[in-house]
Formats: C-alpha cells, sequence, structure tokens
C-alpha cells in the first residue's frame, strides 16, 4: 500500500469538497455530542439511583427522648414487616459521622452543628423501594418515633428530570446522527462522481478495489475523528457545566456525581462510533456509486 | 491469449445481441484488426475480455483463466495484465504527462523507486522524451495518444486493447501510433485493435476479424479492411 499516494488523494478530495466536509463534520460533532451527554446523563442517573437505592431507602428518626424499650419495639416492629429486607441502627455519633461527611463542601455548616444535635435513626433497606407506604405507616405513630423520610421518594424529581433530559438529547443525537448519515451518503457520491475519471482508469489499470475506495473512505473516516474530538471538547464541557456546575449547584451534597473517568471512558467509544458510521456509510455508498 | 467460446451478449435494454454466437482464438504475440461498424460489437468484445460486462451465454478464456470462474478480487490481477487505450485518450488533466504514466503504477502500489525507473524508459519508447513534465492539453492528439499508450504499456501487459486509437487523428499521425503499436507488438504482446480506418488495415496486413451485427463474419490472416479491394 502506498500511503503517501492514498492520503495524497485523500488531501486533494478532502479540499475539493470543503463546504460538504465541514457540514459534514459539524453534524458528526453534533450527533456524537448528543450521544455522548445522553450516556453520561444515563451513568449519572445510575450513579444516583445506585448509591440511594443500594443503600437505604427509608429512615426512621427517633425522638431524644426515647427509651430502650421504646427503640426495641420500633426495631421488631421493622423487622417483623414482610417488606423490609434489612434494619440498621444509625446512632448520634454515627449520624455526625455521615452528616460531616455529606457536607463537607460547607464547613462552617459542620462547624455550627453539635454533633448531639442529630437524631438517632434506624436506616431501613426494602425489598421493593416502591412499597415504602406501608412501612412508613406502620412506624409513624409508635412512640419514640419522631419522622419517618422516604429519601428516594425525594429524589424521584431528580431521576425525572435526568431521564427527560437524557431522552431529549438521545432524540436530537438520533435526528442529527439520520442527517449527517445522509451527508456523508451524499459527500461520498459527489466524490466519487467528480473523480470518475481518476478512479475509471484506476480499474482499467488493475487497481485493487481498496486501493480506489481507500481515498474517499479516509477521507470521511478524518472527517468523522475530527467531529469526534469536537464532541470530545463538548463533552467534557458538559460534564463541568452541566454536571459540576448546573446539578451540583442545584442539588449539592444530596447527589454522587460521576467523575472525570466516567468521561475518559466515554470518549474512546464516541470515536469508535463516528469512525464506524462514517466509514460504514462510505462504504455502502461506494458499493452502489462506484461499481469496480 | 484470448479466447471466446460461442459468446453471446445481449444488453437488457436491447433484444438484438451485440455479440451472437462469436467463437475466436486469438494466439500469443498476435496482432489482431477487429474491424465492423459502429454497433457491430466491437466495443463489447473488448469489455468482455476485460471483465468489465459479462458474457450472457459462453465461455472466456484471457491467458489461461476462465472470466466467469475468475473471482470478484481477482479481476484486477487480470486488469494488470491487460493494457487498454481509447480513442478519446483518457488523460488526468491535472497532471503531467510523467505523473499521468506514474499513476498506472502508483494505484496498483508499485514501490516509488520502480516507479522512477519504468515511467522515463516507457516515455522514451512512445517517443516523448523531453516532454514529461508537460500538461495533456499542452500537447497534441498524437502526443496524447503516445501519453496513453505509454500509460498502458509501463506494467509491460501482456495484452493491448485499443479501442479506435486513431479515431480522433489524423492520417499522418495515426501512421505514428500504428508504429508504435507495431513495436510493442513486436516485445511479444498480444494486440486487439478496434478500428473503422480501411487504410491503416489495408497497410499493416494483418490478421483481420470482421464483426456485422455481433457476429462474426470474416477472419482473415494478412486480411485487409474490406472484400471488394
Amino acid at each position: 500500500m502506498r500511503w503517501r499516494f492514498v492520503f495524497s488523494e485523500m488531501a486533494i478530495g478532502l479540499r475539493r469538497n470543503l463546504s460538504m466536509t465541514i457540514a459534514t463534520i459539524l453534524t458528526i460533532t453534533i450527533a456524537l455530542t448528543g450521544l455522548g451527554a445522553a450516556w453520561l446523563t444515563h451513568k449519572q442517573t445510575n450513579a444516583t439511583k445506585d448509591y440511594w437505592f443500594g443503600k437505604i431507602q427509608i429512615s426512621v428518626f427517633l425522638t431524644k427522648d426515647v427509651t430502650e424499650p421504646e427503640r426495641d419495639a420500633i426495631r421488631q416492629q421493622l423487622e417483623a414487616l414482610p417488606q423490609v429486607d434489612h434494619v440498621y441502627y444509625e446512632s448520634k455519633a454515627e449520624a455526625y459521622i455521615h452528616f460531616k461527611d455529606q457536607f463537607k463542601t460547607v464547613p462552617a455548616l459542620v462547624k455550627n452543628t453539635d454533633p448531639s444535635a442529630l437524631p438517632e435513626s434506624y436506616r431501613v433497606k426494602l425489598k421493593d423501594p416502591k412499597k415504602f407506604p406501608i412501612v412508613a405507616s406502620a412506624v409513624q405513630d409508635m412512640p419514640g418515633v419522631d419522622q419517618v423520610a422516604a429519601e428516594a421518594q425525594a429524589l424521584k424529581k431528580i431521576f425525572k428530570l435526568l431521564g427527560g433530559l437524557q431522552n431529549i438529547m438521545l432524540i436530537v443525537a438520533l435526528v442529527v446522527l439520520v442527517a449527517s448519515i445522509l451527508l456523508i451518503f451524499n459527500n461520498v457520491r459527489l466524490a466519487a462522481f467528480s473523480r470518475r475519471r481518476e478512479t475509471g482508469i484506476m480499474r482499467l489499470v488493475g487497481a485493487s478495489d481498496l486501493y480506489i475506495q481507500a481515498p474517499f473512505i479516509l477521507e470521511i473516516t478524518a472527517a468523522a475523528i475530527i467531529g469526534g474530538i469536537l464532541a470530545s471538547l463538548a463533552m467534557c464541557a458538559f460534564k463541568a457545566l452541566i454536571i459540576d456546575y448546573g446539578l451540583k449547584s442545584a442539588f449539592g451534597g444530596i447527589l454522587t456525581y460521576i467523575d472525570w473517568g466516567a468521561v475518559w471512558t466515554t470518549i474512546p467509544y464516541l470515536m469508535l462510533a463516528g469512525i464506524l458510521i462514517a466509514a460504514v456509510t462510505a462504504f455502502g455508498t461506494l458499493q452502489r456509486y462506484l461499481r469496480v | 491469449m484470448i479466447r471466446l467460446q460461442s459468446v453471446t451478449k445481449i444488453y437488457p435494454s436491447s433484444s438484438r445481441p451485440a455479440l451472437d454466437d462469436v467463437t475466436v482464438e486469438i494466439e500469443k504475440g498476435e496482432f489482431v484488426f477487429l474491424v465492423g461498424q459502429s454497433g457491430s460489437g466491437k466495443s463489447t468484445f473488448l469489455r468482455l475480455v476485460l471483465k468489465e460486462d459479462k458474457p450472457t451465454r459462453g465461455q472466456i478464456w484471457v491467458a489461461g483463466k476462465e472470466l466467469s470462474r475468475l473471482s470478484h478480487w481477482k479481476v484486477p490481477a487480470l486488469r494488470r495484465q491487460i493494457g487498454t487505450v481509447f480513442q478519446d485518450f483518457r488523460l488526468l488533466p491535472n497532471k503531467t504527462v510523467r505523473e499521468n504514466v506514474a499513476f498506472a503504477l502508483e494505484v496498483i502500489g508499485k514501490p516509488r523507486h520502480t516507479i522512477a525507473q519504468v515511467v522515463p524508459e516507457v516515455l522514451d519508447l512512445v517517443g516523448l522524451a523531453g516532454k514529461e513534465e508537460r500538461m495533456p492539453d499542452e500537447l497534441s492528439g498524437g502526443e496524447q495518444q503516445r501519453v496513453a499508450v505509454a500509460r498502458a504499456f509501463v506494467n509491460r501487459p501482456t495484452i493491448l486493447l485499443a479501442d479506435e486509437p486513431t479515431g480522433n487523428l489524423d492520417p499522418t499521425t495515426s501512421v505514428g501510433i500504428m508504429r508504435l503499436l507495431d513495436r510493442i507488438n513486436r516485445t511479444g504482446t498480444t494486440v486487439v485493435m478496434a478500428t473503422h480506418d480501411s487504410h491503416i488495415v489495408d497497410s499493416m496486413r494483418r490478421r483481420v476479424i470482421e464483426l456485422e451485427g455481433g457476429k462474426v463474419t470474416r477472419d482473415q490472416s494478412r486480411g485487409v479492411y474490406g472484400y471488394a479491394r
């Protein structure tokens, strides 16, 4: 394979079709950004879900003056319920440790909170998080119970928001993806037409399919790689602005956030998806418009 | 070298066959004129030998290979053994003479140093030494056709197909091209040339295969263009 020859043909093609190439790069960028952002949002939702659903769904806070028998009675009542998977006891000291951890970004709040001010509680894990009202009503009015909180319930709004965001991005991504596939198709068809003299001679002198088609496929793959790089940058912006800045300022410490590692692992897939979509579309187009 | 056995070609858009039960054998090193009116099947003959098209019926052997059994990916190897020249030259207008000839080797992956060595040799052979850096539009028709012949011959094919190579040239220039094809033939290359040009056929006195309505109506060694002469 004479790569220098193939690449010079590719460069000529890219320049000849500059406006179409830019259009292709832009649509690939938008499509990949949409896909990547949807995927990160999905990961974000899962991270939050795993954190909450994997742990505690109901917290039964006890009153400050709860007595030993009351405390035992509540535990027995909780453990007797068939919907309950597991019951953990959280003492005041443990509650303080968790509190410190959760609000470590707000040191003033931690400093001003007296360790004994936090209530002791039973943390209840349910077999089915949706059954929380039954469990809540069973212990709500028992003596020694201050408050029953269903944390998962409060998160539903967030999940709904994240899910909606994810779906919108996915739909936009798919629509733009279709547009970019059509553009690639058109771009390759035009390129094949404008170079039919060259390809005709190549066929006659016995160039292989690979040699004839490689410049076209590489040309569009180069566009896809540029699109992929731009989409990766957009991904970083998404993580920094939407997740780190937007979500964190809105919800603070009650959510777990995906880290930069999630972005780094998404980028290779994004690049790969872009290259595959472009190369496969180009190859398919060439089979039709560049008969060898 | 080339053998057609009961070959019929019917194009889908036409009811009359372009080639009708043609059986022809061309030996290695022969020089053959393919004559006949437009639409008599000359170009179809050449297209089938190049495997640009499949015959409707019959079998074709080229360089020892039966074409219908040749898989798609082996077609390039077949075409590397065949050089082709056309009436309209088919040069790349944005490449110089040297680049046009080198192109034929570049696209089949020949190494750079081979190309650097072989291209001047063949340009010398066709009589274009000193015009390597000209663009096609700076050349006369005869010179352009010499470039096309150089491109067809640069990879030393065993067969040279020429489809009306003198069709766009004046008689004097045509004689030059015929001398060139004759010289190439004498290196052992089989030459098949489709033509209308009776003067050339008559002056060369080579084998003549005449097609009419897709049938071989005459196959004559040392022949002339028409009977009535």
